[in-house]
């Protein structure tokens, strides 16, 4: 193929728009997994469970897919709490994550999965905003609304998340929880309820990614498969912890994604987040902007 | 070595007290339901391996299976050969690839090689749907004879391969349990920095876990497109297969020998039974129910429950 400079530039601009969507996704799982060290693979099917309850809900009221996403934000965090609760009950309190609380996600996943086919059936969903057939052209570039809206939403969402980790006293508590559990405990906090808080937090930013993800693209029961790899190498590049390294690495990560897409064709994608995993893990396990440990 | 023998023996005289069976009973439906569960006694119990002693879960089943159905696929159209030699490429192939997965995480945290096997079965389908050579998102269809002499039918043959596949993975899993390698695994799964300062070789240990436990999953899979006749990456790269293959050594008992066949058995026929009297996604939807009821209430599963009550 020609070398073509608009088609890189293009490629690059909307890559970096889908990494706001990848923000998003991975957002939640740098609190689950980052700072809870919860191995929570069920987040992308819980994302994208909350992907149909915006399409139900916003067909029902008539309301664009984000205000949705908001408004239904609540209920997830209160389901998080019930999943969190379940998991310690069972796992965190008998010291059985590793084996037993890993399989008890992926049956959670799965679980969630063949759910979805049963009451939506197996077919794509979608809920178009008004704006979805809109683009913006600044040159040769186009900025598709489709794909900017969610991601200024992304990025939204997860400025309201910091500011909520890093001024307010739970989240300090949340980050504190991340590093010392029983240190928190001498300061007369319960550890057991910052993380039930946390993981609520985390199941909410999923379903509000979930709303990102309808707007972007249609969804299917099984949608979530592809953002496993995605969300999870997202989460180690940017250091597990951090959120600016997580955005970092889910815009760097869209960008690969969508370049390699333009020029190899979109079937290829999913094999760029493997590999970018796999060498991630083989050579920098602490993330591309994560400390040593 | 005696109680080797005797468990030589004694599988052989169940698997053929099974086939006598089936030929008395006389229905080919019989032999395919046989061949469903027996699959899934050779992938539980190659989970088992890896899974049970050293504590390492592998969600990529899925993966590992569909690769060794399409080595089989790519020997049979390639060189031509058959069913036992695509066994023997397809316990090649996916042993590699477990190599290789654990080369590349297994010096990490244990869940690093969790999530690396789950991505891998997403990737390596979408290698397959753009490979044009095994038939991509079409899939490709496998014509066999329909009779192989020494046997009554096709089906039959498959089953007693299989069955014997079956027996082959639940000795190596009993022989493993009972060697330095499963006690090796064992104290790995208890304590790995332990384990590590008393000399046991971790990492060498768990390579050799990860390429059988790979290798396993692989020769599951390679007669399934002769199962089907034909196969496309959608059914290859099922995550039931996961699922399964996690849930039936957990609920059995994981880390023995027996628990897999025993999850396995009871599970596949479960399974059976339900897709033909209920619906196949329902019947999904309860083997994922019951995997996390079982491993929040029985983490040592059915073969734990006795063993505390004895």
């Amino acid at each position: 193929m020609e070398f073509d400079l608009s088609l890189l530039l293009n490629g690059i601009v909307s890559g970096l728009l889908l990494g706001g969507l990848y923000a998003a996704a991975a957002s939640g799982l740098a609190v689950s997994f980052g700072m809870l060290d919860i191995v929570n693979i069920a987040h992308p099917a819980l994302m994208v469970t909350g992907a149909f309850t915006v399409v139900a809900l916003g067909t029902w009221l008539g309301l664009d897919p984000l205000v949705v996403a908001v408004l239904q934000a609540p209920l997830f965090y209160v389901f998080g709490i019930g999943i969190y609760n379940a998991y310690h009950h069972f796992f965190e309190k008998r010291g059985d994550e590793a084996l037993q609380g890993l399989a008890f996600f992926f049956g959670v996943m799965f679980i969630i999965e063949v759910g979805l086919v049963m009451v939506f059936g197996p077919e794509q969903r979608f809920l178009d905003p008004s704006y979805a057939y809109t683009t913006w052209r600044i040159g040769d570039i186009d900025l598709p609304l489709r794909m900017l809206v969610p991601g200024l939403f992304a990025m939204a969402s997860i400025g309201g998340l910091f500011l909520y980790l890093h001024r307010s006293f739970t989240g300090l508590a949340i980050a504190a929880v991340a590093q010392d559990a029983e240190a928190l405990r001498l300061m007369a906090i319960d550890p057991v309820r910052i993380k039930r808080l946390a993981f609520g937090i985390s199941i909410a930013l999923a379903s509000m990614a979930g709303g990102a993800l309808v707007v972007v693209q249609p969804v299917e029961p099984s949608s979530g498969q592809v953002f496993i790899g995605r969300v999870f190498a997202i989460c180690i590049m940017g250091g597990m912890a951090s959120l600016p390294g997580c955005i970092m690495a889910a815009l760097l990560f869209g960008v690969v994604e969508n370049v390699t897409a333009t020029f190899f064709g979109p079937s290829w994608s999913p094999a760029v987040a493997f590999g970018w995993l796999l060498l991630v893990l083989a050579f920098r396990p602490q993330g591309l902007f994560g400390k040593a440990a | 070595m005696n109680t080797h023998l005797r468990f030589w023996l004694g599988a052989a005289a169940l698997g053929l007290a099974l086939v006598a069976g089936l030929r008395l009973l006389g229905n080919d439906y019989g032999y395919f339901a046989g061949y469903f569960v027996l699959q899934y006694v050779v992938l539980a119990g190659a989970w088992n391996i890896l899974g049970g002693y050293a504590g390492y879960v592998n969600f990529g089943a899925a993966g590992f299976m569909a690769a060794g159905a399409y080595s089989a696929i790519v020997v049979r159209q390639w060189l031509g050969w058959d069913l036992i030699p695509g066994i023997f490429a397809a316990a090649f192939v996916a042993g590699l690839l477990g190599l290789g997965t654990g080369y590349l995480t297994l010096r990490l945290k244990g869940v690093y090689f969790s999530i690396a096997t789950l991505c891998l079965a997403v990737v390596l389908q979408t290698l397959v749907v753009n490979w044009d050579y095994v038939g991509g998102s079409r899939g490709a269809y496998i014509i066999h004879a329909r009779d192989i002499p020494p046997f009554n039918s096709y089906s039959e043959m498959l089953f007693i391969v299989m069955l014997a596949l079956a027996i082959i993975t639940t000795g190596i899993g009993r022989a493993v349990e009972m060697s330095r390698l499963g006690r090796g695994l064992q104290a790995i799964r208890d304590n790995e920095r332990a384990a590590e300062a008393v000399g046991v070789p971790t990492l060498r240990l768990k390579l050799v876990a990860t390429t059988l436990c790979g290798a396993l999953m692989g020769v599951a899979g390679a007669p399934l497109p002769y199962y089907s006749g034909y196969l496309n990456p959608e059914a290859a790269f099922s995550l039931a297969y996961a699922v399964n293959a996690i849930a039936m050594p957990l609920i059995g008992g994981a880390g023995t020998w027996a628990g897999p066949v025993i999850g396995a058995v009871l599970l596949a026929s479960l399974q059976q039974a339900a897709t033909v009297t209920i619906s196949s996604a329902l019947n999904l939807w309860i083997v994922g129910w019951m995997l996390v009821i079982f491993v929040a209430v029985a983490p040592r599963g059915i073969l734990g429950w006795f063993r505390r009550r004895a």
